[in-house]
C-alpha cells in the first residue's frame, strides 16, 4: 500500500471512530452543561443502546430483514428506550442529589454505571453477543481508498443526528432553554422556564444519542459486550474535554479530533495499535494541563 | 394611574416576611404593599435586605415565615418558574444576560411560556420599537453588549414576559450618569405602558423622583414609608438613610 492510501484509510477509520466518539461526547457535554455532572454512566447507555437494538433487530429481522431498514428501526427504538432510561436515571439517582456536594453526585454516577454494567453482565453471563446484520462488505473505491457502504451510512447517520441536534438547540425554544440552563439556572427559572423539564429533555436527547452510537458500533463491529461502554465513556469524556466541556460544537469537533488522533497516532513508528488508548489519555492530560477550556470552550467563572 | 376600579386591593402585599440564607436571617418581618399602576421605591443601605426582599418575592429565596400575596393569591410556596408565569417578573441585580445566546435568543426566552409564535413576534417588535439598538445587535452574543445595552436587553427580556409587576434590582448599577437617566426614562415608559414597578435603587434621590411611594429598609425591616414627596422632603431621612 502506498503512503497516501494508508493515510486516506486511516482518515476514514478516524472519521468512523470519531463519529461514535462525537455522538457519545455530545451527551456527556450536554448533561455536564445542565447539571454540572460528569455522568460516568453515560458510556453504559451506549452499551445499553447496542443491546436494545440487538433485541429489537432479532425480533423484527424475520419481517424486515437485518439490512439497513431493520437496523434503522432498531436504532430508533433503542434511542427512545434508552432516552427514557436516561430520564428515569436522572429522576431517581441524580435529581435527589442536586443540592448535595459535587462529589456525592459523582459517586452516584459511578454507582449507576456499576448497576447498568452488572445488570447486563448477569443477563448475558458476560458473553459477547453477536450483532448479526446482512450488510456485507460492498463499497466503492475512490482513488486509492475503498469505502464500504456501511461506513458511508454510519458517518452519514451520525452527521444527520448532529445536524438535527444543532437545529434543535439553535431553532427551538427548548433547545435555547437547554443552552440557557447551562449558563444560569436561576435566571431561567425567573423567565418561567421549568428547569427540571429542561434537564429531563437533555437527559433524553443525550442518552438517545449514545444509544444511536451503540447501535451503529454494534452493526459496524459485529458484537456487543457488557463492558463495552467503559472505555468509550472515558474516550467520550476525553473528546468532550478536547472540544471544551459544555460546548456542543466542541463535543462534535473533539470527537472527530480524537478519532483522527487515535487513528493516525497508531501509524507513528514505534506506537502500535496497542498503544492507542494510552495515546488518547496522554492527549487528555496535555489538554487539561495546557488548555483546560478545550478548543471551543469558554473560560468560566464559578457562579455563586 | 389607571382609574381606581374594583381592584382596590394591592397588586402585591408582603405580610411579616421573614427570610434568610442558612442561619443568617436577612429579613425580620417585612410588611409592604404595591398598588396597581404605581412605581414603588425600596430604599436602604447596603445589606438592609432590599435584594433579599425581591428574591423572596420571586421565590429564589424561601420565606421561613410570613406571606407573599400577588393579586390576592398566596404565592409564598410557589416555585420561581410558576411565579414568573403569573406575570410577576424579576429583573435581578447584574442583569444576568444569558451568555452564549444571541440578543434575539435572550428575548425569545423571555417569552418561553408564550406558545403562540405570532404573539412572540408581536412582543419582539414592540421591544425593538422601544430599544432600536437591540434590533441592530440582535445576532450578537448578549454578553458582549455594553453595560447600558445589557440593561436594555434585560428590560426588553422582562417585557417579553408580559409583566404585570416588575421587580427591578438596581437597574442603574455600574452605568454612566447619562445612561442612568436613560434607564430611569425607560422605567417610566414601562410603567406608562401598564407595568407596576417595585424598584430597588442605590440612588435614592433619583428613585424618589420617579416613584409614587417609597419604603426605607433597615436591618431587614421597614423603618419608614411614605409618599415619594414626603420622603424626598424629609431632611432626616435624606441624611440618615439616603446619603446627603
Amino acid at each position: 500500500m502506498s503512503l497516501t492510501s494508508i493515510l486516506l484509510h486511516q482518515a476514514l477509520n478516524g472519521l468512523v471512530l470519531g463519529s461514535f466518539y462525537a455522538l457519545v461526547a455530545l451527551g456527556y457535554t450536554m448533561i455536564f452543561g445542565v447539571i454540572k455532572l460528569l455522568n460516568f454512566a453515560h458510556g453504559d447507555l451506549y452499551m445499553a443502546g447496542g443491546f436494545v437494538a440487538l433485541l429489537v433487530l432479532s425480533a423484527i429481522s424475520g419481517i424486515v430483514g437485518a439490512g439497513w431498514p431493520g437496523i434503522f428501526l432498531a436504532m430508533l427504538l433503542a434511542m427512545i428506550a434508552v432516552g427514557c432510561l436516561g430520564v428515569v436515571i436522572e429522576r431517581i439517582a441524580y435529581h435527589p442529589m442536586l443540592g448535595a456536594p459535587r462529589l456525592s453526585i459523582l459517586i452516584t454516577a459511578l454507582a449507576v454505571s456499576l448497576v447498568l454494567e452488572n445488570t447486563v453482565l448477569a443477563l448475558t453471563n458476560g458473553q459477547y453477543a453477536a450483532f448479526q446484520t446482512s450488510l456485507g462488505f460492498g463499497g466503492v473505491a475512490i482513488g486509492g481508498l475503498f469505502i464500504t457502504y456501511s461506513e458511508m451510512v454510519l458517518v452519514g447517520m451520525a452527521a444527520l443526528l448532529m445536524v438535527t441536534l444543532e437545529l434543535f438547540v439553535t431553532r427551538t425554544q427548548y433547545g435555547r432553554a437547554m443552552r440557557a440552563v447551562a449558563v444560569d439556572t436561576d435566571m431561567c427559572a425567573l423567565l418561567g422556564i421549568n428547569v427540571p423539564t429542561v434537564i429531563g429533555v437533555t437527559f433524553f436527547i443525550g442518552s438517545a444519542l449514545a444509544a444511536a452510537a451503540g447501535t451503529m458500533a454494534g452493526a459496524y463491529y459485529g458484537s456487543l459486550w457488557y463492558f463495552m461502554g467503559f472505555l468509550i465513556g472515558l474516550k467520550a469524556f476525553t473528546a468532550a474535554v478536547i472540544g471544551g466541556i459544555g460546548s456542543i460544537p466542541g463535543a462534535m469537533l473533539g470527537g472527530l479530533v480524537l478519532g483522527m488522533l487515535e487513528s493516525f497516532g497508531t501509524q507513528i513508528p514505534g506506537i502500535g495499535s496497542q498503544w492507542k488508548d494510552v495515546f488518547s489519555f496522554v492527549v487528555l492530560i496535555l489538554v487539561l494541563v495546557f488548555k483546560p477550556t478545550g478548543l471551543l470552550g469558554r473560560s468560566e467563572q464559578e457562579r455563586m | 394611574m389607571p382609574c381606581s376600579d374594583l381592584s382596590d386591593a394591592p397588586l402585591l402585599r408582603l405580610h411579616g416576611l421573614v427570610a434568610g440564607y442558612g442561619r443568617i436571617r436577612a429579613l425580620h418581618g417585612v410588611d409592604l404593599e404595591v398598588r396597581r399602576g404605581q412605581i414603588v421605591a425600596l430604599l436602604g443601605a447596603n445589606g438592609a435586605g432590599k435584594t433579599t426582599t425581591l428574591k423572596t418575592i420571586s421565590g429564589l429565596v424561601r420565606a421561613s415565615a410570613g406571606r407573599v400575596l400577588f393579586e390576592g393569591r398566596d404565592i409564598t410556596a410557589l416555585r420561581p418558574s410558576d411565579i414568573a408565569r403569573l406575570g410577576l417578573v424579576h429583573v435581578p441585580e447584574g442583569r444576568r444576560i444569558l451568555r452564549g445566546l444571541s440578543v434575539r435568543e435572550n428575548l425569545e426566552l423571555g417569552a418561553f411560556t408564550v406558545r403562540d409564535a405570532g404573539e412572540r413576534q408581536r412582543r419582539m417588535r414592540h421591544v425593538f420599537g422601544l430599544f432600536p439598538i437591540l434590533e441592530r445587535r440582535q445576532h450578537q452574543d448578549g454578553a458582549l453588549l455594553s453595560g447600558g445595552e445589557q440593561q436594555m436587553l434585560a428590560m426588553g427580556r422582562a417585557l417579553m414576559q408580559g409583566p404585570k409587576l416588575l421587580l427591578l434590582d438596581e437597574p442603574s448599577m455600574g452605568l454612566a450618569p447619562k445612561l442612568v437617566l436613560e434607564v430611569m426614562r425607560i422605567v417610566r415608559t414601562l410603567n406608562d405602558e401598564g407595568a407596576t414597578v417595585l424598584l430597588v435603587e442605590q440612588n435614592a434621590r433619583l428613585a424618589l423622583r420617579l416613584a409614587d411611594y417609597g419604603y426605607v429598609l433597615e436591618s431587614g425591616a421597614v423603618r419608614m414609608q411614605g409618599s415619594a414627596e414626603t420622603l424626598r422632603d424629609d431632611r432626616t431621612i435624606i441624611e440618615a438613610y439616603l446619603g446627603a
